[in-house]
Formats: C-alpha cells, structure tokens, sequence
C-alpha cells in the first residue's frame, strides 16, 4: 500500500509540473500569429504515418536514418509497457496488461528486443556526439549547453534502456527461481539471467523492484526535463508533421493585408470606400517573436537541432553566415524571452531587443536563397524558408531597408516591368529573324 | 533542306483578328532580356512553331511575375505586378500558360490562384515531355550519340513543384548518356541564384555557391551540362568560365537541345 501511495503521489507530481509547462506553452502559442486552417484532415494522417511513424525523411541519411527510427520504434513498443508500469504501480498488481495473452508476449518480446537495440543505437550516437568529429554537430549556434543537452538525453534514454533490460531480466530469473509462469516472452533478457545466477528469490525481488522503480522514476523525470530541452521534439515532432504546411515547398502564403492595400490602390472607385472594421495597423512581415505564426513557433519547440537543415544550404555550405538551425533555435530562445515578459507586463512590455538584429542578422537572411533544401531535408517537415522571406519583407516594407542591388530591381520592375533596366520596346527582340529548317 | 521564316506569333495581333491561341508562351524577363536565355526562348519558340502548335507570346505586354520582388521581401511590388498580369491574362482570355523559366511557373502555378488567377500552367518540360511520349517529336538520335549529359535540377521545378522525372525523360529521348551529379534530384544543390541573390552579391562567405556546383558536374566528366532555367543558366556558364573549361564543355537548356535533335 505504502508504494501505492508513493506511486500515486510520484504520477500526481509529474502531471502536475507537465500541466504547469503546458499550460505555459499554451499561453505562448496565444502570442503567435494565425498560420493556416488546419483541414485535410486525412491527407495530414497519411501523411503523418509516412513522415512520422514511416521515419521517410530520416531516411534521406540512410545510416543516421535506420538508427533514429529503430529508436523511435523502440519507443513505441516499450511506451505500451510503460503504461502497464504505471497501472502496475497505481493498483499493486504486478504485469496487469497480460490478460492480453498472446498479443503480450510479442508486446513484451518486441520491447526486450528493442530496449537492447536501442541501447546500442544511443551508444552509436553517443560514440559519434563524443569521438567523432561530425560537422553538422557544429555551427556558431552550437554552444555548450547544445551539446550537453544532447548528451544528457542520450544518457537517460541508455539509462532507461539499462533498467528496463535489468528489470525483465530479473523478473523472469525470480519467476524462475520461485517456479511460477512467466508472463511474456523475453528473448534477451532470457540469456542474461547468468548475471543474477547466485541470488535468492528474495534478492532477486529487490533486484526487480529496484529496476522497477528506477526505470519508471527517469521516464517521469525525463517527460518533465524534455520540454525544457531541445529533446522536446520527442513531444512535439508528430504534432508538428501531423500540422505540416501541406502547400508545395515552391509556394509563399499570401499576403492578403497587402492584398488588400493594392486593391485600393488599383481601383480608384474603392479608394474612398469606408475601411471595413477598425482594425489597427498590422505590422508587414516578422521583426519579433511574437509576429510569428504559431506554425512558426511549433517548428521552433519541434527542432531537435539536427543540423540537416545546415548542412545542406547552399549558403552555409560556402562559408555564409545563414544557418537554417539557427533561424529555428533563436526564435525558440526570443519567445522564451519575450514571452516571458509579454506574459509578465502585457502586450506593451519591451526590452529594446528584437528577433531581426539582435538574434538573426540581415546579412543572414539576404544568405537565403530560397531553394528550400532546408526545408525539403527537415525530418520533420521544418519550413524555415517561409520565415526567413516573412523577415524580409519587415525589413523591406516597414524599414524600405535592402541591399542596393535589390533596390534597384525593385525599381525596375516598378518603371520597365523587369528586374532588368531594359525599355518594354526591346521585349521581341530575341523573336527577330528566326528560322526553321525544314526537310 | 529549306530554310523558313518564321514569325512568332503575339498575343494582340490575333486577338485582332478575332483568334484565340490554345496557348499563352509567357517568355520571362530572361527570356527577352538576357542574351544567353534569349536563344532558349527563340529554340523554344523555333520547336512550337514546327509543331505548329497554336500559341501566342504577349510580347510588350509581358511584365515581370513579381517573384524576384516576393522572394527579396517586396509583397505589395509583388502584389502590384500579379494583379496587372492578372488583368492582362483576363483581357485575353487566358487559360493555359507554357513557361520556360521555372520561377515564372512555380509563382503562376502556386502563388496568382491566391489573387484569383487560376491557369493550367505547364513546364516546357513537361511540355516537351508530353510530346515525345506523343511520339510528336521525331529526335534524330545520331546527335547526341556518346555525348554525356549530366542534368542540374533547378530548385523551383525540383524541390518547389517535384518536377524530376520528366527533364530526364526529355534528355534520354537525345539518346545521349546521361549521368547523374552526386547531389541530384531531390538532394540537388541549388545554383546560388534563388530568392533574388541572381540580382546582388553574395553575402562573405568562404566560396560562391555557383563553384560548389560547377564542381559537381565536373566531376561527372560530362560533355554537355543540360539546364532549365534562366538563372541556373547564368550560374554554371559562370562556373564554366571560372574553371576554363567552356571550351570543352558546353551548358544547354533542355529546349536549346531538343532543337538541336530536330535539326531545325
């Protein structure tokens, strides 16, 4: 009874401080932007099943790629007995979900298997994060908490791997020792009973409770320390492919404010045409976190700092100093910030800081050139092409503020109808004298 | 062997007349300005005239799509230009739009539907394409026999419209060899010249995006460097003359080699 009780109170504390941080998350998403209606609602679980669950874009690595979705598989199995963990604990029983029977066995079978594959996968990554010089794994926005956020999480996930393995295979050594059933079926943990051989039934309960406990109090403490580290995309990558723009990766949405604007200026009949509610000026393009969509900030929660997006920009690759990560990474850092004071003093509160300039630098967004390999590369259906055209356009339409070339094509496409200064006379004049032959 | 004429057909003048072409040829600004793009929009022009397909160029009513605007930040220019081009294509009815520069078909395919101008737009490559599985272009494939191509995906067939397949396809009919870069399709590596830069200086950095590229499809040991789109154009003739290699290696657009199978 009394480990009920710590259970209880141990699952009631975790969902507690969980609530606490949703609850804060939610509260900044309030601050965001619309982005799009979410519809096409089974378009969005094909292609979440492909994207997400299929792993498809990891792929595109096929190394890293098999590794991560064997992990993230894993996840999944050994969730299913996680969650009999916790009904285990909360009524005292020991293995609740076996009245599945055979379905139990491959549950349980597929877990024990997983937990040593993954095991060994976390220490590939670990083995490249620690002896191995991958470049990815670098860049001006990796600083030392970067890296030691991901350490850490690969350290708690091999932990958890440890117990769960040390857990199974001590049940079924007691369960051997004291000749009661075993319930599921444990292929690897089977054959590492011989690391428990010399101990009673009693030591080997105490063996199993320790695991036991262990095991479940990291995942509670790991779903709470997650959400603060870049290891929140285990939360919040489905989600976010599952709300992925579903538009080509070619299309920018549409202004429809400015839209609106032209059409007034076009048509001289609305121009004195009352304006329909009284909306205050919206600001043109994004200058700060809170300008973002809230599909903008989903992205920024959901990276996981992967460093594909970088490593294939043209940009990045040639020593400029665009990198896709970092757009992603310090609008997450801004809206930490910024929240936090618009949540505090209201919709007034300023600090004399913005995204653009203080976080992301014009020389880096002028970088882009929209090719979308960031993008198309994103395991997870990141857009940061998107955002970084939205910073143009406060940089151009609010501040008229662009590199002098750019100027210039601005206005010869206003004077001559071409970013070229060429008079609309010389358009035919590459259609003069064409010949055919013909046989 | 004779050689013809032939006059490309514009817009205005056969409205007129009272005809309505099937097709609106929209040129682009490299098209009519640029002297390398000009001798793909004429190859291009020289291949739908020998089809005797019915279709008709704006000529100086053709204005800029607005998409070096957009993408350097400038939406209402942007706005401006697409709402003209939106009333132009009304005035002559216009339905199908055939372009030959890819930032001009991913903006009216993807982008004018937002400000009300719905067309079937079409690749030329898809265009080409369509006609030689047709069996309407008859390739003389002596031509390109043993001449190695190697193709660059422009990023906004590529990745922005998922246009791979069918340049491709276009190239194999050359009966050509055909070799791939090692960052291809999907995977390719974007010339440098999006989203405006085509326009400017590139940012500091320690190379030119145009020299990472030029250095793949060297490496490829191809003859001819085959591409579609204007910008894409520029940047590995660039990269072509950075190395000193144009002499031995010649870059085409898809259009300019299918005239040449023509023969015409």
């Amino acid at each position: 009874m009394t480990s009920q009780i710590i259970f209880a109170a141990a699952l009631i504390l975790t969902f507690g401080v969980f609530g606490y941080t949703t609850w804060r998350y939610v509260r900044l998403f309030q601050l965001t932007k619309p982005a799009f209606p979410v519809r096409d609602i089974g378009k969005r679980i094909s292609l979440t099943l492909k994207v997400a669950l299929g792993q498809s874009k990891m792929f595109r690595k096929p190394f890293t790629g098999i590794m991560h979705a064997l992990v993230f598989w894993g996840f999944l199995v050994i969730l299913i007995g996680s969650i009999e963990m916790v009904i285990d604990g909360l009524f005292g029983i020991e293995r609740s979900l076996k009245v599945m029977g055979g379905f139990y066995d491959v549950v349980m079978a597929s877990g024990d298997i997983f937990s040593l594959i993954v095991a060994i996968a976390i220490l590939v990554f670990l083995g490249r994060r620690l002896f191995i010089h991958v470049k990815r794994f670098e860049g001006i926005e990796m600083k030392h908490m970067s890296h030691l956020d991901a350490k850490v999480a690969l350290g708690i996930i091999l932990l958890l791997m440890l117990t769960l393995l040390g857990l199974n295979t001590s049940y079924v050594a007691h369960q051997t020792a004291i000749n009661e059933p075993i319930h599921g079926i444990f292929p690897v943990s089977q054959h590492l009973t011989g690391l428990v051989s010399g101990l009673s039934p009693a030591a080997l309960h105490l063996h199993h409770q320790a695991h036991w406990w262990a095991h479940i109090l990291l995942i509670f403490f790991f779903a709470n320390l997650l959400p603060y580290s870049k290891h929140f995309h285990v939360f919040m990558s489905v989600p976010n492919v599952f709300l992925s723009r579903l538009d080509p990766l070619g299309k920018l949405p549409n202004m429809d404010s400015i839209t609106r604007e032209v059409k007034l200026m076009m048509d001289p009949a609305t121009a004195f045409a009352p304006v329909e509610g009284d909306a205050a000026p919206e600001r043109f393009g994004v200058l700060d976190a809170d300008d973002v969509t809230w599909k903008n900030y989903l992205d920024s929660l959901a990276c996981t700092e992967c460093g594909r997006c970088t490593s294939v920009c043209p940009a990045a690759i040639t020593g400029k100093k665009l990198s896709p990560r970092k757009i992603m990474m310090d609008l997450r850092a801004r809206m930490r910030e910024k929240g936090r004071g618009l949540l505090k003093s209201g919709k007034d509160f300023s600090d004399n800081k913005s995204l653009l300039r203080d976080y992301i630098s014009e020389e880096e967004l002028w970088a882009c050139t929209t090719c979308n390999a960031c993008a198309m590369e994103c395991p997870i259906n990141i857009n940061h092409p998107t955002l970084i055209v939205d910073m143009r356009r406060y940089l151009v339409m609010e501040e008229g503020s662009a590199p002098g070339e750019l100027k210039a094509v601005f206005n010869n496409i206003e004077n001559n109808g071409a970013p070229w200064q060429y008079s609309v006379e010389d358009r035919l004049l590459w259609a003069k004298d064409l010949e055919i032959k013909k046989s | 062997m004779e050689t013809t004429k032939i006059a490309v057909p514009v817009m205005a003048d056969l409205f007129s007349r009272g005809e309505k072409p099937e097709y609106l040829f929209w040129v682009g600004c490299a098209g009519a300005y640029d002297d390398r793009y000009k001798k793909v929009a004429a190859a291009f022009a020289k291949i739908l005239s020998y089809l005797e397909v019915n279709y008709a160029v704006l000529g100086k009513e053709e204005s800029c799509t607005g998409d070096p605007a957009r993408r350097s930040g400038n939406e209402m220019l942007y706005q401006m230009q697409a709402l003209q081009n939106i009333e132009i294509f009304k005035a002559y009815e216009v339905k199908k739009i055939i372009t030959i520069c890819p930032h001009c078909y991913n903006i009216f395919k993807n982008e004018y539907p937002d400000l009300g101008g719905i067309y079937e737009v079409i690749s030329y490559v898809d265009f080409l394409d369509d006609l030689i599985s047709e069996g309407k272009l008859q390739i003389d494939p002596r031509v390109f026999t043993n001449v190695t191509i190697t193709y660059h995906d422009p990023c906004y067939l590529g990745r922005a419209n998922d246009i791979y397949e069918s340049p491709r396809r276009v190239l194999n009919s050359l009966s050509g060899k055909i070799v791939e870069m090692h960052r291809n399709k999907s995977f390719a590596l974007c010339c440098g010249a999006g989203g405006g830069q085509m326009f400017k200086e590139a940012e500091k950095g320690d190379k030119e995006v145009f020299i990472e590229r030029i250095e793949d499809a060297l490496k490829t040991d191809a003859k001819v460097i085959a591409t579609s789109c204007p910008f894409c154009m520029t940047m590995m003739t660039d990269g072509l003359k950075y190395k000193n290699r144009e002499e031995e290696i010649k870059n085409y657009d898809i259009a300019e080699l299918i005239a040449q199978a023509l023969g015409i």
